[in-house]
Order: structure tokens, then sequence, then C-alpha cells
């Protein structure tokens, strides 16, 4: 199931385990990263809390967490190579996985034809 | 209502958007920050080739005497900027600044000897401030005239054989030369400067014939059009200052480390001693040092230091020191790359402080500027 956030991020939600990353569109509105800042394994979040940083040549964003959970793991391979990011945001370039505290709680978020219409 | 109605915009405009520029409102124009290639790209491409750049949105004054002489121009601007005007030969140009009656900065300017006259170039955001200030100090002895013109800047080590290719004489000037040229039967003023680390040319032109000669300077292979956020990172590795940022009315010149934008003639000692706004306080701390200085900043680990970020004596946050005033990354040497001020006790090269970024204290390193090597041709 793929869902996604006014905020611009996706998940990919298998098993009440959602992979999290941020869509083609923040990442052709952010320009070239050039630093990504992971949350640590076994951190818990509520959902809209600062979870990721990640920085551009010119300024520094916020990454929130969509959901209430707990991040079970994260993708390094961006923190060494952050323009993996900006190649393959909905793929290689995700950010972390998190496991869901109430897995219906994604039935709140935008599918992809109604993020579609927000970014359009 | 749109908000972008009431931005200015430079005789550029129109080619900005054909090119795909994403514009943001910069000092009250409407201003390409990038084009499709992006910041890092067009940073890259200008220190590699050339790029273009926009820069109508500055000042262009000419202040020229009443009496028709140039001496009279030098000495009345000499009254409100610590620099050696009179000296400047004609078709020179320095750097100085406006200061105020504390020894602030007021603005940052280029200067000009150019024929009978001087033609200056100054901030956008302070142009109107900066013309005022100028008539109202030195109206009765100059005539102050702002130039409806465009100015372009053109950067890079391509730069130079991408311009002889229009006009070959340019070969000849050396970096701070300022002449007259036809570029494509358009007169123009061309100075051997920039912003970028780089050797280039800026390049004033008539604003009815500015996009037929940026287009066709855009049409050689070499060339790409660059936007702001490109040029704020590339003066930055350069070690430039921003005004509003990096110099303001609460930095002297010596505090920011501009000593060298001071000649001799108009220090201690010297035959036009003094006699600029807040001259007691910048002979002083010439001659004793300021408590403070202008540093490089180079971040030990990949994030960046932003403008703004608090800089500590101690990895715990307890002896704050100054501010970062410029920061980001450095696509050229590839890491993060900043500037602050500091107490001269921490102002040494190699010195390691702290910057707080985002509740965290990163070690940072006091470095030698630029973070470049520039390759102006002196």
């Amino acid at each position: 199931m793929l869902k996604f956030t006014e905020e611009h991020e996706w998940l990919k939600i298998e098993g009440g385990v959602a992979t999290v990353g941020i869509t083609n569109y923040a990442v052709d509105q952010l320009g070239d990263l050039v630093f990504v800042e992971l949350p640590e394994i076994g951190a818990t979040f509520a959902k809209n809390d600062n979870a990721s940083t990640v920085e551009s040549v010119k300024a520094a964003s916020d990454v929130y967490c969509p959901l209430d959970g707990e991040i079970t793991e994260v993708n390094e391979a961006i923190v060494a190579d952050p323009s993996l990011v900006n190649s393959d945001p909905q793929g290689a370039g995700w950010f972390f996985k998190l496991k869901l505290a109430n897995a219906a709680d994604a039935d709140g978020l935008l599918d992809e034809a109604a993020y579609r219409e927000l970014t359009a | 209502m749109d908000d972008t109605a009431a931005l200015k915009k430079t005789p550029l405009h129109a080619l900005h958007l054909s090119l795909g520029a994403r514009m943001v409102p910069f000092a009250g124009y409407d201003m390409p920050v990038q084009y499709p290639a992006g910041v890092m790209k067009e940073h890259l491409q200008t220190r590699q080739a050339a790029g273009v750049f926009d820069v109508s949105h500055m000042g262009q004054v000419i202040v020229k005497a009443k009496s028709g002489k140039y001496e009279d121009a030098a000495l009345a601007l000499e009254s409100l900027v610590p620099v050696d005007i009179l000296g400047l030969a004609e078709g020179r140009q320095r750097y100085g600044f406006f200061t105020d009656d504390n020894g602030g900065i007021l603005d940052d300017l280029m200067i000009t000897h150019l024929d009978d006259h001087l033609f200056v170039v100054v901030n956008a955001a302070c142009k109107e401030e900066d013309v005022a200030h100028m008539q109202k100090h030195i109206g009765d002895r100059c005539d102050i005239t702002v130039l409806d013109r465009a100015l372009i800047a053109l950067q890079g080590p391509r730069a130079v054989d991408v311009l002889a290719e229009l006009w070959a004489d340019v070969a000849a000037m050396k970096f701070m030369d300022v002449r007259h040229c036809r570029l494509h039967d358009v007169s123009c003023l061309v100075s051997r400067s920039g912003y970028s680390g780089e050797d280039g040319f800026e390049i004033s032109i008539p604003a009815d014939k500015a996009e037929d000669v940026t287009k066709r300077l855009l049409e050689h292979p070499d060339v790409e059009a660059i936007g702001l956020g490109a040029r704020d990172s590339l003066r930055l590795e350069a070690g430039l200052c921003l005004y509003g940022n990096d110099i303001d009315t609460t930095t002297t010149p010596v505090e920011a480390a501009l000593e060298w934008g001071m000649q001799k003639a108009r220090k201690t000692g010297g035959v036009r001693a003094g006699g600029f706004p807040g001259a007691g306080r910048i002979l002083s701390e010439l001659d004793n040092g300021a408590t403070r200085r202008r540093v490089g900043l180079k971040p030990d680990g990949k994030a960046p230091v932003r403008g703004h970020a608090k800089l500590y004596a101690d990895a715990e946050g307890k002896t704050e020191l100054g501010e970062v005033t410029s920061g980001g990354f450095g696509p050229s040497v590839e890491g993060p790359v900043a500037m602050g001020y500091v107490p001269l006790s921490h102002a040494a090269a190699g010195t390691v402080i702290f910057a707080e970024v985002r509740g965290k204290y990163l070690p940072v390193t006091v470095s030698a500027l630029p973070f470049i090597t520039p390759t102006y041709k002196r």
C-alpha cells in the first residue's frame, strides 16, 4: 500500500511497517541534497514529530514522521551519498522504516491520486 | 493578491523565465535563484568553464564633480569611504565601503575611476539609502546620477576567451581594470572583477540591449546561466562578504577583516589620514586591533552550519563566542563552509570551536579565507 502526506513524504506499508521517504515533488523543490540526518533505530515518534533533516546547498528542511511509530531501520546509504535521494527518491533514496503504532492510522493519509492532485 | 506583483524586474526578467529559472524575491526584485541545472551544477560550471549572472538589481551610479574635475569627485567620495580614491588610476577599480559615525559599514561598493568621474556599483538592497547618503553629504559638490542599465557578470576560467571572441582587447585587461568596449555593436563597460573567486568580468549594458548581449554569450558552448543560489555558494567559498549577512552597521571594517580595502593614504600617518565617518574608531582598530574578527569556519563533519548558528568555545555550549554570519555547502570544497565572528582569542587558524546546530554542538575549525584558490588575473 502506497500512501502520501501533505508534507511530501511517501510511505510504502507492508505488514504494519512503513518504509518512508520524500517524494519526487519534494526533491524537485529542495534541489541538490548535500546532507541527511536520520533518526536513531529504536526511537519512537508521534505523527508530525521532526524525525529527520535534509540539507540542500541552500537550506535545511525537516522531514516529519508521517504516523506514530518506532524506527526499526534507517538507510545509511543516503547519509554516505545524499545525492541518492535526488536520483531515486521513491526507491533507493528511502529514509527509514517505521513500525506503526496503529496500522489503521494509515487510512487517514493521501492515496497516490489525491497526492498527485495536491501537487499538480 | 499575487505578492510578486510589487517586485521589480530587471531587463533580463523575460530571459530568465524562458530559461526555466525558479524566481524568488531578492532585494525587491524578482530574481532567478536557480535554473533547471540546479545550484550544484551551476556552481561547478562557473568554476570549471563559465557562467553568466544577472546582477542588474545592483545600483550603478555616476558621481561627477560639478567642477568637472576627477580630483574633486574623488575627494568628495573620500569623505564617505576609507579608501584612496584620489590615487586610483583612470580605468582602475577598487573595493570600498561606506562607513557610519560608529565605524560600522553602511554598504560595500565597487569604485571606478572612469574618464573624468567615478562609476560606483552598490548593493541592490542599499541603493536608495546609498544614493540619499551621497546626495546629503556630497550632493553640493557632485552630481549623483543613477544609471538605468543592466549589469551582468561573466565568471569562470573560460570567461576571458568567451569575451575575447567578441572583443579581442579584453585579454589585455588585468584584475580590476575597467574599459569601454563594443560587444555586438553595443556600447558596454567591462570590468575584470566579480564575486565568485574566479577570473571574470562584470559588464554594464544599456537596458534595451541587455537581453541581446546576454543571449549571445549564452550561445557559447562554455557558458551557462547561473542563479543567485550558486552566486552565494561561490562567493562564500571565495571568502567574500555579503552585505546584510557578514557585514552591516554593527561590524567595522577591521572586525570584518577588510583592512586590505583601506590604503596607506587614509590610515594614520597617511597623506589624507582619516576624514571619513567613524575614522576615530576605525583608525584606532587599524593600529591596535579589534576585539573580534571575521574568520573562515570549516565544520569538521558533513552537516552544513548556517547563518545565525551560535558559536561556543566548548562542546557543552557554556561560553558563547559569536555567531555564524554565512554558511552552507561548498560544492567545490565538497563540504560545508561558513564564516562568522569570534573574539581574537579564538581567531587563529586551526582553533577548534563549536557551532550549535539543532541542539548539538558540532566542532568547526577556524580556517584561513578563502576556501578555494582564487584565479584573479593580477
